[in-house]
């Protein structure tokens, strides 16, 4: 199971962070921020397993990372996830959002973040791989934004009228 | 204008700040003008108030008043704002608020709606915040959806049914039926899903697991589909077909052929198949790999297969990537219990992976090589561990230093070895190595009596050269203090010879007394080492004088205690100080957390106290060898009696009472009083003489457990101090004296001295206790034996 996603960049700044199991706000803050101080340590060329965080799982939970430009993706996982797929998904994860947001950087992430949530709950849910083919994900996305803009649509032509 | 705008706005502005407190201040006024607007009921911003709020949360503050506006949106028509709605739900609600049950309904409504994503929307929702209360009232609805003709939403639904499960393991059986049916889906996703949600069924009920064997040949033929099939672009990763699904299909596989032949049978051929063809120059054709190794070594598999798995697992401890060397790692420690031969043959890689720069990978391949050691290659394990101890990163310092310590002990080839090992890491390590170690390498050097000359020499230098290590210059000063002579002599036939005067010695244990690095601890073990050298030195014992009585007015309680007691030796009980100071017996292996069985009730594992402990403990062991030889002149022969201290009573009442009675007041027992008389009453008078009383009532607690409580008065006109009582009983009798009342008794019976002794007699022997008395009355001291040979009341 996955417990928590989080993208924060060079300095420690969150970019999302999905917990899926609950913690309170500065318990969350916490660990982002013990999170970052470890990833940040790491050498470039080490492997992407870490272990011994403290505060957010005991024995059987892992960090697992992939940096990319002035990004950090980490998700923290349990031992029923396969580590490779797991590092898999980051890399199909981070494809889907450059499919999204044409070239996708750091202000795309920051301006859009709800946008981001939408595709990470098509891609995980409830802390648990759902979706790993990346057109199929896009077509949902794409769907969904639709129905939404077309709402808004309607609802400014309705003012218009009035 | 799309919702996000005044989103983005918000963005920029909380960007723009350039302090944390601008920062605080712009995100105050949003949170202020989103709580108002919060309060007016229908606007058409709802959705960018409530974005807003969620991006504010992320960034840490506080947002707890948005999870009404969440459960309102939730309930809204439009999906725009039911959108915004549940992701708010999902952040900021969890089962412990009230909020979260009020939109049980709204998720209710929307699971039967007809689009689609307003269906997964709430699907989405209830399987990452739903309770148990809410589970077991939506099960019935995913149970429903899991059979729909619409694979977004079946996938979807069999991940709900995943948490549904988790949160409430009975429901799980209802969704077994629909599970079994989804195994024949083409989807992907649905596949994975119910793949998935079949593993959480079989790893909560062993019947489950039992059905679903059945299901193994149709996994089977899914993954030779998946394997075998050619380029399909939808679910290519890499060059190796939907990778995931694959992996979980492993997994599942891998459960249900655990303790079954049958189903592991049916497996060998497919994952044979599935290790050869498996492209493993990238990663995803590695994470197969490990997946499928994992199986086959999990599964009742054919030994050929395990061979191959396990060659795989080397070579992927050869990759040059280090994420597959600790894949590689990893799996080992899982089978190296089972396997123990086979991992055996990586070790040197293993062990060469300690020098990696990289801290997860050395973590792993310290837990390998712990469990890798064995009788015959301790010696060069040791090696490499200890070079791997010197410089390792601090985390896993105190791993590393207990894990070599256990690989010592158990497979030492040598006593001399062992201690050079356990001197090395105290050395390198020290500060990390665990509490227990300075008892147990006390324990070990008092066993290896050949070898003391040698280790006292070793220990000495070692503390010449660095005196912050603890726990090994708690050790060194407990050995000079100890085998001082031998260090003196000069000699030594495993090392070379040093001239060490007696001069130097003292120098040394004062520096340690001195230094600002020592703990109070370090400073007790060296204050008695310097006590203890009084007698096996003989020039400078002037200098020990001075040294101790310096200390007498230390501000530590614990060493001015010590040195007012060493004084005290040196001065009244001049004649006692041989025989108080001499080489301690040899530790019983047992016996270091209960010496004998009277003295400390509190557990060894308590680290500062309990060291302490130990020294107090190690100490009285003399006198009380001193009182056993006493007793025995007192014409006690026949039985040998176990002497006894009082439980937290200080050493000091040993030491005072038990010299006194070396002046020879050893009356004659028997005709010192009357006899007991066989009272059937419980009360018993065992000792009247010059005013002094002492009684004694016996009660039986258990089976072979009683409690004799001693009662003291006073009768004559001046006062009395420091009275104390001992017991001693016959050998298989355990005894424990509790802390008496009081420990003076005022003149005319003003108040009474009680003290209990618990005694356990699980042999059932005559009872017989001997009891002494000392006090000091207008002067001088006065000591007393009495023998109670009948208990009444027994």
């Amino acid at each position: 199971m996955i417990k928590a996603i989080l993208i924060f960049n060079n300095h420690g700044k969150p970019r999302l962070s999905k917990f899926y199991e609950h913690y309170n706000e500065d318990t969350e803050q916490q660990i982002i921020r013990e999170t970052f101080h470890l990833v940040s340590k790491r050498d470039e060329n080490v492997c992407n397993f870490l272990e011994g965080g403290l505060l957010i799982g005991g024995l059987d939970y892992k960090l697992i990372y992939r940096h990319y430009a002035t990004l950090y993706f980490v998700f923290c996982v349990d031992s029923s996830e396969s580590e490779l797929g797991i590092l898999d998904l980051i890399q199909v994860f981070v494809e889907t959002l450059d499919k999204c947001f044409e070239n996708v950087c750091e202000l795309d992430l920051i301006f859009h973040v709800d946008k981001v949530h939408h595709i990470l709950a098509e891609m995980v849910m409830g802390g648990m791989v759902l979706e790993t083919n990346m057109n199929e994900i896009i077509t949902q996305v794409d769907a969904q934004n639709k129905m939404e803009k077309s709402e808004t649509f309607i609802f400014q032509s309705t003012r218009q009228d009035r | 204008m799309s919702p996000s705008v005044p989103l983005q706005e918000m963005i920029r502005a909380i960007r723009s700040a350039r302090t944390q407190c601008e920062e605080r201040g712009v995100i105050q006024r949003e949170c202020a003008a989103i709580r108002a607007q919060f309060r007016q009921t229908d606007n058409g911003g709802r959705s960018h108030n409530l974005a807003k709020l969620l991006y504010v949360h992320m960034l840490g503050y506080p947002a707890h008043f948005g999870q009404m506006e969440c459960v309102r949106m939730i309930a809204s028509p439009r999906y725009s704002e039911k959108r915004v709605g549940y992701l708010g739900a999902m952040m900021l609600l969890d089962e412990k608020q009230d909020a979260s049950l009020l939109i049980t309904n709204s998720i209710k409504n929307d699971l039967s709606h007809s689009n689609q994503y307003v269906q997964s929307l709430a699907l989405c929702t209830l399987a990452c915040m739903g309770s148990a209360e809410m589970c077991r009232d939506l099960a019935p609805e995913i149970d429903r959806l899991l059979r729909s003709s619409n694979s977004y939403i079946k996938k979807k639904a069999a991940l709900c049914a995943v948490h549904i499960v988790r949160k409430v393991h009975e429901l799980g059986e209802l969704f077994v039926p629909s599970a079994r049916s989804l195994l024949s889906e083409k989807n992907h996703g649905v596949l994975h899903g119910a793949v998935v949600l079949i593993t959480e069924l079989c790893e909560r009920s062993p019947e489950t697991l039992e059905r679903f064997r059945k299901a193994v040949p149709d996994l089977v033929q899914i993954m030779k589909g998946l394997v075998i099939s050619g380029y399909s672009p939808d679910h290519d990763v890499a060059g190796v077909s939907d990778p995931f699904l694959q992996v979980r299909i492993l997994r599942l596989l891998r459960i249900l052929g655990r303790n079954n032949e049958a189903a592991s049978d049916a497996m060998n051929d497919l994952l044979a198949q599935v290790a050869t063809n498996t492209d493993s120059t990238k990663t995803v054709g590695n994470a197969v790999l490990y997946e499928t190794v994992l199986s086959v070594l999990d599964i009742k598999s054919e030994s050929g297969l395990r061979v191959l798995a396990v060659n795989i697992l080397g070579r992927f401890l050869l990759n040059n990537d280090r994420n597959i060397r600790y894949i590689a790692m990893t799996s080992l420690q899982k089978i190296v219990s089972t396997d123990h031969n086979a991992v055996q043959r990586h070790r040197g890689t293993i062990v060469d992976c300690l020098k990696d720069q990289d801290a997860s990978v050395k973590r792993r391949a310290l837990e390998l090589s712990l469990a890798l050691v064995s009788a015959s290659n301790i010696r060069s394990m040791m090696k490499e561990l200890l070079i791997f101890l010197s410089s390792c990163p601090p985390e896993l310092r105190a791993h590393a230093a207990s894990g070599i310590f256990n690989a010592a002990e158990r497979y030492a080839p040598s006593k001399r070895w062992h201690i050079d090992t356990i001197l090395h890491v105290l050395t390198t390590a020290g500060g990390d190595v665990r509490d227990e170690t300075v008892p147990n390498l006390i324990q070990l050097i008092t066993n290896t009596s050949e070898l003391h000359c040698y280790t006292v020499h070793k220990l000495y230098r070692a503390l010449l050269t660095d005196i912050s290590q603890q726990p090994l210059v708690q050790v060194a000063c407990w050995c000079i203090g100890e085998y001082g002579d031998l260090l003196l002599k000069g000699e030594c036939q495993e090392t070379e010879a040093v001239q060490v005067t007696e001069d130097d010695v003292l120098d040394a244990l004062e520096i340690v007394l001195q230094s600002h690095m020592s703990t109070p601890t370090t400073r007790g073990f060296a204050l008695t080492a310097t006590m203890k050298l009084s007698t096996r030195i003989t020039d400078n014992v002037d200098r020990i004088r001075s040294i101790v009585s310096i200390y007498g007015s230390c501000i530590d309680v614990e060493l001015q205690q010590r040195a007012v007691e060493y004084n005290a030796l040196f001065k009244k009980y001049d004649h006692m100080r041989a025989a108080v100071l001499e080489r301690m017996p040899v530790i019983q292996k047992n016996s270091l957390g209960q010496t004998n069985g009277e003295l400390s009730e509190e557990p060894i594992k308590e680290s500062q106290p309990g060291k302490v402990k130990q020294e107090e403990m190690a100490l009285p062991q003399q006198p009380a060898g001193q009182v056993c030889d006493l007793l025995d002149l007192l014409g006690g022969s026949q039985e040998p009696l176990q002497p006894s201290s009082s439980v937290g009573g200080s050493a000091s009442a040993q030491l005072t009472a038990a010299p006194a009675s070396a002046g020879g007041d050893l009356l004659d027992l028997l005709g010192g009083f009357e006899p007991t008389p066989l009272v059937p009453a419980p009360t018993v008078t065992v000792y009247e003489k010059n005013g002094v009383t002492l009684t004694l009532i016996c009660e039986r607690q258990s089976e072979s457990g009683l409690t004799v409580t001693l009662t003291a008065s006073n009768s004559t006109d001046s006062d009395i101090s420091s009275f104390t009582l001992q017991a001693a009983v016959p050998k298989s009798v355990q005894l424990q004296m509790r802390a008496p009342s009081r420990d003076s008794l005022p003149a005319h019976g003003g108040a009474k001295l009680t003290q209990l002794v618990v005694l356990n007699n699980p042999n059932k022997v005559n009872l017989k206790m001997r009891i002494r008395v000392s006090y000091t009355c207008q002067g001088s001291v006065v000591q007393d034996t009495v023998q109670v040979d009948s208990f009444p009341g027994l």
